[in-house]
């Protein structure tokens, strides 16, 4: 398993695309509550549809929408944790359904909510993810160099992490995806809901990563000016499909900043909701 | 599967149980509760049969035994309904936890993390059920001249196997019913207690109720363990019961992982894993 200081991505995988979806469609069917006899038909709310997109080795994609645009559908789909409905979706070559197993040994994913077991510490909560991803070996002095950096006290790393912010829950979200050297780390909105301070500690992580690592990134954001300084290209998800694909400086070529472009682009404001957790 | 995967395996094995003694530790007021439930439930029990006595309805010579009985269904059925009930949360706990994704996106085997937690949940409800014994013994001064514990001891041992393969098939009901999982669980478990004979012999109830006891690993369990501590029945006597609850284990557990593995696939096309409500 590599360190956080390795190159994560064999040589071999450096030929195919990080990320190629080929006509990738996720729709969710529920039915309105009440017993039985008396529930009305199925209701469909498409999450995805036919989605085609290659991310590069190395890169930063970033991906915005308002919420319902299937951003997070996307990314558990590439996380293992959701199938697609038709099409198929392949990381480093290797198929997410049919592959699942080899996959997982090359991602991990930092979500909008730090997931822990909150009565235990963080190191606690991090052994066990190294563990499970068999990145144990000088695990403690990994994970407290990666949280130094993102700011957090040291004394932090013992105590129960209820007990800490949501800013510091998070930061440790982060440790504990680096702390696994994934070749791609799939991030769904690390930042929202962060004070400015520690946002801008989560950003300059990610941009050493840009920098120093060959580390690919899929970047959820609703932070149109995070997605404009960090990634390297930037997708526009509207209703499931793309609404733009380009670097950003070539989607403000036409003047504007990125939240005109996303506006004239999809008709809304990237706060609006249009529903759901999809 | 290669050495350098076995390790990894084992390396994520210790991960689930180190994670599980963990999570006890910081719980441990919990615990404490709940070993006094527990505690509480069997004296309750050995209680009715001093009961039974009092009432006349049974005499002195037969209260020993009835009370040994009704002890040894309570204590075993403290021991195996804390073993379901850690094995039937692992989906519901890491739900309400929010931890669920990340560990289902773990590079592990589902067949090592669900038998970490089994084996953990083994190995605490044998500790938790010893100290709750240690105290019955000492209340109730029970008689154990016609036990015999080895064979006793061999039975409940044999008795795990189909017990975490039961423990697997009732961890897919939350899987299967993000809403209403962990109540179906809860009322499995008394169907369990209903057939299984844990404080009468199975021949009192009707017949289709026999027909589903019979089933039940928990029958054979409950009734070898009764004959190793009431008639001292020894282990060669107790053997086909230990062969038949191998025999079931072997067949439950592939059985339930490979139900669980399907019914981890249906929530990842419903969308279902995470849901918690």
């Amino acid at each position: 398993m590599a360190t956080l200081t390795e190159v994560a991505i064999p040589a071999s995988r450096r030929t195919v695309p990080a990320v190629e979806l080929r006509g990738v469609s996720k729709c969710f069917r529920t039915r309105p509550g009440g017993p039985p006899w008396r529930r009305g038909a199925m209701v469909e709310k498409t999450a995805l549809q036919a989605l085609d997109m290659e991310m590069a080795v190395g890169a930063i994609t970033g991906i915005i929408g308002v919420n319902g645009s299937g951003k997070s559908t996307l990314i558990r789909i590439l996380a293992t944790l959701m199938v697609p409905d038709t099409g198929t979706a392949r990381i480093f070559g290797h198929d997410v359904v049919r592959d699942a197993g080899t996959v997982r040994r090359h991602i991990n994913r930092v979500s909008v909510e730090a997931a822990f077991f909150k009565e235990l510490s963080p190191w606690e909560n991090l052994l066990y993810a190294a563990r499970l991803y068999g990145a144990v070996d000088d695990a403690r002095a990994r994970a407290e160099s990666v949280l130094r950096r993102l700011g957090l006290p040291g004394d932090a790393m013992d105590r129960p992490m209820k007990q800490l912010s949501r800013g510091q829950q998070q930061k440790v979200a982060i440790a504990r995806s680096f702390l696994t050297s994934p070749s791609l780390l799939l991030m769904d909105e690390p930042t929202t809901g962060l004070d400015p301070h520690s946002k801008r500690d989560v950003q300059r992580l990610i941009a050493v990563l840009r920098d120093e690592r060959e580390v690919t990134i899929v970047l959820c954001t609703h932070d149109l000016a995070e997605a404009e300084a960090l990634c390297d290209r930037i997708v526009i998800l509207e209703g499931g499909a793309v609404a733009a694909d380009a670097p950003p400086a070539e989607l403000c070529a036409g003047g504007g900043s990125l939240e005109d472009v996303f506006l004239r682009m999809t008709g809304h404001s990237i706060g609006d909701d249009t529903e759901d957790s999809s | 599967m290669s050495t350098a995967a076995l390790r990894h395996e084992a390396g994520a094995f210790v991960g689930f149980l180190e994670r599980q003694k963990n999570i006890y530790r910081r719980f441990w007021a919990w615990e404490a509760v709940w070993f006094v439930y527990s505690l509480v439930s069997v004296m309750s029990i050995g209680y009715l049969a001093s009961g039974l006595e009092a009432n006349g309805v049974a005499g002195s010579t037969g209260l020993r035994a009835t009370q040994l009985y009704l002890l040894a269904g309570s204590m075993l059925w403290s021991y195996l309904s804390l073993v379901f009930m850690e094995v039937a949360y692992i989906v519901a706990w890491e739900r309400w936890e929010g931890t669920i994704e990340y560990t289902f996106m773990a590079p592990v085997r589902r067949a090592t993390h669900l038998l970490g937690i089994c084996v953990f949940a083994v190995l605490y409800g044998m500790a938790r059920t010893a100290a709750v014994v240690l105290v019955a013994l000492l209340v109730f001064h029970v008689d154990l001249s016609h036990a015999d514990l080895v064979a006793a001891a061999a039975v409940l041992a044999a008795a795990t196997v189909p017990l975490i393969g039961m423990g697997i098939l009732i961890a897919i009901l939350p899987l299967l019913a993000p809403e209403k999982g962990e109540q179906m669980s809860t009322a499995l478990q008394g169907l369990f207690l209903l057939v299984s004979g844990v404080y009468y012999p199975v021949t009192v109830l009707p017949l289709p109720l026999q027909a589903m006891g019979a089933v039940s690993p928990l029958t054979y369990t409950l009734s070898a363990i009764r004959d190793a501590l009431l008639h001292r029945a020894h282990l060669g006597a107790v053997l086909p019961a230990i062969g038949l609850l191998v025999l079931m284990g072997a067949l439950l557990i592939p059985v339930a992982l490979w139900l669980f593995g399907l019914a981890e696939r249906r929530a990842k096309r419903l969308g279902t894993l995470k849901r918690s409500g």
